[in-house]
């Protein structure tokens, strides 16, 4: 059973086109993170999926159910946590996070105690008077509190200091130890390259890559920079070479070039041909292919069908 | 406006006298930093209003021009003497006015007297509205720190928000004004009218700068137009009474606002000096509302928050127990205000009877209206009460269901609960069935009231048995302001505020629609049309109009949920 199956998602509003065709599937155990920049889709992608919004087109199936028709029974088994959590003003922290639990089921007060000592929460707070990174505790509280088989996490670090956000990477690998599914929407690649095992990057409703991440490492490129004494001026031209530039150092020349990964093995025997002094390889990082999706040189690249391997 | 920030920076340095040391350049800079940009915002209000306060102008000034062809078309001059009679009467001075002019009853006197205290409650509750929205709800949504931390001062944004309020008042007495005067022909005397309305608006910008002080106070948006509301209520009753204890007021009335609009004696004997009094008051409040700005945190009421319990209570369980949590300080509220209200008016009833006894004795006439029996005035003077009290509890049964649902859905909460297996229908119909039977609550506490009143002064006819029944044949009308509420909220959230626009058309039609005599299908539109004439003996279909009426609020009740169950979920509209 699949906790999430999305496959052609396309959602409207008026003549604004949010969703144009999104995958995205989640499966058991899985930690996806679901990586975009703002505006992408990802929450309304997230909305479709909890049934509080209707797809236009394509299939969404959450738990092989349909997520609108099926709403209640499918929501018994997943825990949801907005990126702008909204909360009753009257009511204390200690207060809405029990609501929430009862209304998905028995309580695990032990488990809360736990969580808000982790989370360093005081519950006597009227939610009135509770900061951005404090409403946000009280719903990751609720939802880990919960005994879901599925986590929908919508940018739930947003607002949280460093310390905290340490305290939900042991929370999410605690769950996904136990074998949760997670599906993490993001902007902060670090936290995504922490947690998750696949990625999917959306750009304006589309997917554009999928995978697992070290398949998608592979996309990417490392960035060389090297200083050689002798003639390099070969390099450059070599297949799987970008943006290569070179200047006069006093040890001689600094070459600084973006090499795929692929062409690794082509590129470093000319280097060292060339006599090279120093050399440094900052390996590829999803925020390098994310640059390369949505940076300034990506107007060239549209059109250009998705090559994720995992798709 | 701009020019607030200008006269206090050009204040300032008059005082600056060498005898003794008033203010040192630190201090003055502060004073006038306190209103720094007040200009820009007033004019961000009035970009954001713009179409709000058109609509308001045009609808205020046409109406009032209506409201005076209309008296003029209908009545002829022995109607108008009989609707003068009917002014000495109890009722007629609480839903009329302190009766100007009743010897000589001209269309035009009877705008003045009767209209005034309907132009300031719509203009107190327009004003109302816009100084909270500004002040209060920016504060709670967060966009007033995102304003207060650019050059703003701390006083800005009230001073622009009254100032703001104080143009669009102006602008609607002078187009009322000018359409009243326009309509009625040369005869008119255009400086009474511009009196009438410019005291009108005075007044109504007095209740403006209580809801500022108020928001002062009361750290949410919903409280603090509660409470408004409330001090407006007050002065009403305040008012009713004090021209009730002698015609054309007394000692009692000068303590109520309303009685500074109708003193101006507009088409009577006009005088100018009780705008000063509305002025002084506004300014006074104006001062306290700032006094209590200054010793106050920006989001923050006078109150500092109590801590709350570390966990929920066992009943906290499921959306029935949480719209009752959500509500409950409302009904609670609403209930003993209201209820001291009417119970007030009830405790008036024994002085009624006396008051209408005489009143016969004087005036032949009248007895002809309501016949020699005392108890025709209680009678009748109570219809019109209960036309009153249902509509107060049609109110809250609007607030209770589509502003509630509305609040829940844009905050963001609904997703958060809808995310939890809690379908669509059971969310709605809790918060349905919390509102309506908040409202029914509501109603018989209000009725109550009136009857214990009633009983505490010995009156004792009509008996309980009778209040009970118009509890019972006003609640399908009530209820039907919450059904026609949730349908829009179920089909077109963006449309809920319609629901107040039913409330205006009951109001005018239960008002003015028998006196204009307009037609059976515009009558119809108020649910009271279908409703038994209170405390009069009852009739053959007055059941079946009742239980038709029931089926009828039902019947939108269920077609709000089926709507709720089909439409998305939007937060953050």
């Amino acid at each position: 059973m699949t906790p999430i199956d999305i496959r052609g998602l396309t959602k409207r509003f008026g003549s604004f086109t949010a969703l144009d065709g999104l995958d995205l599937t989640v499966g058991p155990a899985e930690v996806r993170g679901f990586l975009g920049p703002n505006g992408a889709g990802k929450s309304t992608a997230i909305r479709v999926l909890l049934g509080l919004l209707r797809a236009d087109g394509g299939t969404v199936r959450l738990f092989d159910g349909d997520p609108w028709a099926d709403a209640v029974a499918l929501h018994r088994r997943l825990a949801y946590v907005p990126g702008d959590v909204a909360l009753w003003p009257n009511l204390s922290g200690g207060e809405a996070i029990d609501y929430l639990s009862r209304l998905r089921g028995t309580p695990d007060p032990r488990r809360k105690a736990e969580l808000l000592e982790r989370f360093e929460l005081d519950p006597r707070k009227k939610a009135r008077t509770y900061s951005k990174g404090n409403r946000q505790k009280v719903a990751l509280v609720a939802a880990f509190a919960s005994d879901a088989e599925l986590f929908v996490l919508d940018e739930p670090t947003s607002g949280l200091d460093p310390l905290m956000e340490a305290v939900f990477t042991e929370c999410v690998r605690d769950r996904a130890a136990e074998g949760r599914a997670v599906l993490l929407s993001s902007h902060i690649l670090s936290e995504v390259e922490k947690l998750c095992d696949t990625v999917t990057i959306i750009r304006a409703g589309r997917p554009v890559e999928a995978g697992t991440l070290a398949e998608l490492r592979h996309l990417t490129r490392t960035r060389v920079s090297a200083v050689v004494r002798g003639d390099a001026s070969a390099v450059p031209g070599l297949d799987g070479v970008h943006d290569a530039r070179s200047e006069s150092v006093e040890e001689g020349t600094r070459l600084t070039l973006d090499v795929d990964d692929a062409a690794l093995s082509a590129v470093l025997p000319r280097l060292t041909d060339a006599e090279v002094v120093s050399l440094t390889a900052t390996p590829p990082s999803l925020e390098d292919l994310f640059l390369r999706h949505y940076g300034d040189e990506i107007g060239a690249d549209d059109g250009v069908p998705a090559t994720g391997a995992g798709r | 406006m701009s020019t607030a920030t200008g006269t206090t920076a050009h204040r300032v340095p008059g005082h600056r006298t060498p005898s003794h040391r008033a203010e040192t350049p630190a201090e003055q800079r502060r004073h006038a930093h306190v209103l720094a940009g007040t200009g820009r915002l007033a004019r961000q209000i009035l970009r954001r209003d713009r179409r709000r306060m058109l609509i308001w102008a045009a609808v205020m000034s046409v109406f009032i021009a209506y409201f005076a062809v209309a008296l003029s078309t209908v009545f002829d001059a022995s109607a108008l003497a009989a609707r003068a009679a009917v002014m000495r009467t109890p009722s007629g001075i609480v839903m009329g006015g302190p009766g100007y002019g009743l010897d000589d009853y001209t269309p035009l006197v009877a705008v003045a007297n009767e209209g005034t205290t309907w132009i300031v409650m719509a203009l107190s509750v327009m004003a109302i509205l816009h100084v909270v929205r500004h002040t209060r709800a920016e504060e709670e949504s967060g966009r007033a720190e995102l304003v207060r931390a650019g050059a703003v001062g701390r006083m800005a944004p009230a001073v622009a928000t009254l100032a703001t309020l104080a143009a669009h008042l102006l602008v609607i007495a002078v187009l009322s004004a000018l359409a009243t005067f326009a309509s009625q022909g040369e005869d008119t005397s255009l400086v009474d009218g511009l009196g009438l309305m410019l005291a009108s608006a005075a007044s109504a910008l007095v209740f403006g700068a209580a809801a500022l002080v108020v928001a002062q106070i009361v750290s949410t948006s919903r409280g603090a137009v509660g409470l408004s509301l409330a001090v407006f209520g007050a002065a009403f009753a305040v008012r009713s009474a004090g021209d009730l204890i002698a015609l054309e007021g007394s000692t009692l009335s000068w303590f109520s606002p309303l009685a500074w609009a109708q003193q101006m004696r507009a088409f009577v004997d006009l005088r100018w000096w009780p705008l000063l009094l509305s002025s002084a008051a506004t300014a006074a409040l104006l001062g306290l509302a700032s006094a209590l700005a200054a010793r106050r945190d920006l989001g923050q009421g006078m109150v500092p928050a109590r801590p709350g319990h570390p966990g929920a209570p066992g009943r906290l369980r499921g959306p029935v127990a949480m719209a009752w949590r959500q509500q409950r300080a409302m009904l609670g509220w609403c209930s003993l205000g209201l209820g001291l209200l009417w119970f007030g008016s009830g405790s008036m009833l024994d002085a009624l009877g006396d008051m209408a006894t005489d009143l016969v004795a004087e005036t032949p006439a009248l007895g002809a209206l309501f016949g020699e029996d005392p108890d025709g005035f209680i009678t009748s003077f109570l219809a019109v009460i209960m036309l009153s009290v249902a509509l107060c509890a049609g109110a809250y049964a609007i607030v209770a269901t589509h502003q509630q649902c509305r609040g829940e859905e844009s905050s963001g909460r609904l997703e958060l609960v809808l995310a939890a297996p809690v379908s669509r229908t059971g969310w709605f119909a809790a918060q349905l069935a919390v509102a309506l039977a908040g409202a029914a609550v509501l109603l018989a506490v209000c009725v109550g009231a009136i009857w214990a009143g009633a009983a505490l002064v010995g009156v004792t006819e009509p008996g309980s048995g009778e209040y009970a029944t118009v509890f019972a044949t006003h609640l399908p009308a009530v209820l039907s302001f919450a059904a026609v509420s949730a349908l829009l909220y179920g089909w077109a959230p963006r449309l809920a505020g319609l629901s107040w626009l039913l409330l205006s058309a009951v109001l005018v039609i239960g008002m003015f629609g028998a006196m204009f005599e307009f037609p059976e299908a515009v009558l119809g539109i108020s649910p009271f049309h279908w409703v038994p004439a209170p405390f009069a003996a009852t009739e053959g279909g007055d059941l079946a109009r009742t239980l038709g009426l029931s089926v009828v609020v039902l019947a939108l009740l269920v077609l709000a949920l089926l709507g709720f169950r089909r439409r998305e979920i939007r937060s953050g509209s």
